[in-house]
């Protein structure tokens, strides 16, 4: 019944009880606590000294062209020293978003299906399984998209959109299967298991009681999930989503593998592009010029921008929505 | 036990004093020719071992400018500016040469496709968009070419290949040369991007209509049909390694050994090749006497096991030149 004592007397009792220790509880505290606050204080350093070395990185292209026009330019050419990140910042948001749209709505329905409809060892089993999809390397991921998502999307998925949805300019042109499509497609198989299993924490978590309470009521199954499950979880979704996307923003290999590489913004979602982290994969390690180096790093401040600022704008919708909920 | 371990701690000592390990940095172009060169040479001289890591041209140079390297390899000559920064005089030692084949996919089509200079880059510059083009169906008399759509891959990654294929397109196209120019990452008029010879054998093999450029050992082992390519005596000429080799055979060493190669005159010769150096810093350190021993050998017995791994060797006659400056 120790733990049920009040902390002096448990520490009383074991004091007593023999050797004294090294430190007195009160500086083990106080150690811990500086300790902790080391740790955290450290990551917020290693934070600042990697922009700080992105920034003194790319100073040379920072001087050259100016944070603004850099980001206003859609022209990349090596060769002449000429850099602008437009077509890649395009291409970034492009691809993620696609991933999002897909893989959100698969991922709840599966978060659904594992927590209302399946239960036990086998919900278990199958929730292991999703979260294994996130252990899968990004560069297996890249070469499985190359090898058959693109002829798959090239030969089946484009004629079908092309018929259905054709009339939309994003579903026009040719398709090679490598394209904005085929890397979106790819984020979002990569960005399903941790919106799912985040998704499924977010379900566990509400009580019971209240899914009862609606069955009770006499709502369906359906409506249980919309009243009882979906609405009070809306915010924890989001995050979930939020999370995801950040890891869309920042994926390379898998996505220069089927993207097509090509910095040119386009209208259609068949046609190939350029992520801004697929283009540093790319280029750094044969990078010749100064210039060139230093335009890739500024790229790199250019993602920590967008990926700040689309986390910023999903924060602030979740932030609204919670307050929304509470009136 | 005491003395086991002491005993062990000797031994170690011991050996780690009679090895010598010697570093190297650079090209991912030659690694399997190099790798198979270490370990032989390292059969026949055991005290010496060496370690190569394949980070690419730009940061094996990078590497030998810092010092952090006995010696770097690099597929395209070193720039002046980057030889300045050194703190020895550089010394580029060709040890093989390479080359890049034309690889291409159309169903139906038996025979190899014979190309010109200036209709190779009329396609990868976009202006020749058809396989039944007017051009290359008069290149290609008695052969039924079809009106599919040509599709370009190229390399999306900065890469030798890439610079050695365009070094080529510049000298036989004014046209190229003056719109795109030279250059490890470029900016191409059309196509799709794909990272690495492996990213570009897949698009091409999974694309009917396909032409992209990789280096001749994947087109081999990968048995995709490859261009015929006219040399400057006129000839169309498949990639082969003695052709390769015979592109080599008109240099004179002693006029320098960083020529470029590519459309080189001569019966037989391929026109896209070039060699591939290792960077030897001139200095008096120890490990450079082990560097240009191995050098020795590499250039003389070495070269036998060039063809097996689909690497042209040097010309006798100039792998001897080669040899003397060397010393």
């Amino acid at each position: 019944m120790k733990e049920n004592l009040p902390i002096d007397k448990a520490q009383k009792n074991f004091d007593s009880s023999g050797s004294s220790p090294l430190l007195s509880y009160k500086s083990q505290d106080k150690l811990a606590l500086y300790l902790l606050k080391g740790i955290g204080l450290f990551i917020i350093f290693i934070l600042a000294l990697m922009i700080y070395l992105l920034f003194d990185m790319s100073s040379l292209a920072l001087k050259e062209y100016g944070l603004t026009s850099f980001i206003k330019t859609d022209w990349w050419n090596p060769v002449e020293d000429e850099f602008g990140a437009l077509s890649f910042i395009y291409g970034t948001l492009v691809t993620s978003a696609i991933a999002i749209v897909v893989a959100a709505p698969l991922s709840i329905a599966m978060a659904l299906f594992l927590t209302v409809v399946l239960r036990g060892a086998l919900a278990k089993f199958l929730g292991l399984l999703v979260e294994l999809i996130a252990a899968i390397p990004s560069i297996v991921f890249g070469l499985w998209g190359l090898f058959y998502l693109a002829p798959w999307v090239k030969n089946s998925l484009t004629p079908f959109l092309k018929t259905t949805l054709g009339f939309l300019p994003l579903f026009q042109g040719p398709s090679f299967g490598i394209g904005l499509l085929t890397a979106g497609i790819i984020l979002a198989i990569m960005i399903t298991p941790t919106i799912t299993s985040l998704t499924r924490e977010v379900f566990k978590a509400i009580s019971p009681l209240q899914k009862e309470a609606a069955l009770g009521l006499g709502a369906t199954k359906f409506e249980m999930i919309k009243i009882a499950i979906l609405k009070p979880s809306l915010s924890g979704i989001l995050g979930a989503c939020v999370l995801g996307l950040g890891r869309a923003l920042g994926e390379t290999m898998a996505v220069a593998m089927v993207i097509g590489n090509s910095p040119v913004i386009s209208k259609s979602l068949f046609a190939p592009g350029a992520t801004m982290a697929s283009i540093i994969a790319n280029e750094y390690a044969e990078a010749e010029g100064e210039l060139h180096l230093s335009a890739l790093c500024l790229i790199a401040i250019v993602l920590f921008l967008v990926t700040f600022i689309v986390n910023f704008v999903a924060r602030m919708v979740i932030w609204r929505n919670n307050r929304r909920v509470k009136k | 036990m005491k003395n086991v371990v002491l005993t062990i701690l000797m031994l170690c000592g011991l050996s780690a004093h009679a090895i010598t390990k010697i570093n190297g940095a650079g090209a991912s172009f030659p690694y399997p020719i190099y790798s198979k060169w270490f370990s032989e040479y390292s059969k026949l001289n055991k005290d010496v071992q060496f370690d190569y890591q394949a980070i690419g041209s730009g940061g094996g140079i990078r590497q030998l400018i810092k010092q952090t390297v006995d010696f770097g390899a690099s597929d395209a000559p070193m720039k002046d500016k980057d030889i300045k920064k050194a703190a020895w005089p550089v010394k580029h030692i060709p040890t093989v040469l390479g080359a890049v084949a034309i690889a291409y996919n159309l169903k139906g089509i038996t025979r190899s496709i014979k190309l010109d200079g200036e209709t190779l880059s009329a396609i990868f510059l976009g202006q020749i968009t058809k396989w039944n083009d007017e051009k290359i169906q008069t290149l290609n008399k008695g052969l039924k070419l079809p009106a599919k759509d040509i599709l370009v891959v190229r390399r999306a990654d900065g890469s030798g290949t890439t610079a050695i294929f365009s070094d080529y397109l510049s000298t036989v196209s004014k046209n190229w040369e003056d719109k795109v120019g030279r250059g490890k990452s470029l900016r191409w008029p059309t196509g799709i991007g794909a990272k690495g010879n492996s990213g570009v054998t897949g698009a091409v093999k999974q694309n009917d209509g396909a032409i992209g450029y990789i280096e001749l050992a994947y087109a081999i082992k990968n048995k995709l049909s490859v261009v015929s390519l006219k040399n400057k005596a006129g000839e169309y000429k498949l990639p082969t390694v003695q052709g390769v080799s015979l592109a080599a055979q008109n240099v004179d060493a002693s006029k320098g050994l960083t020529t470029s190669i590519v459309d080189a005159s001569g019966k037989g010769v391929y026109p896209i090749a070039a060699f591939t150096y290792i960077l030897l810093p001139v200095h008096q350190g120890e490990n450079l006497k082990f560097v240009k021993e191995f050098l020795n050998w590499a250039l003389t017995k070495g070269q036998n096991y060039a063809p097996a791994l689909h690497y042209a060797p040097l010309p006798n006659k100039f792998a001897k030149e080669v040899l003397k400056q060397i010393k």
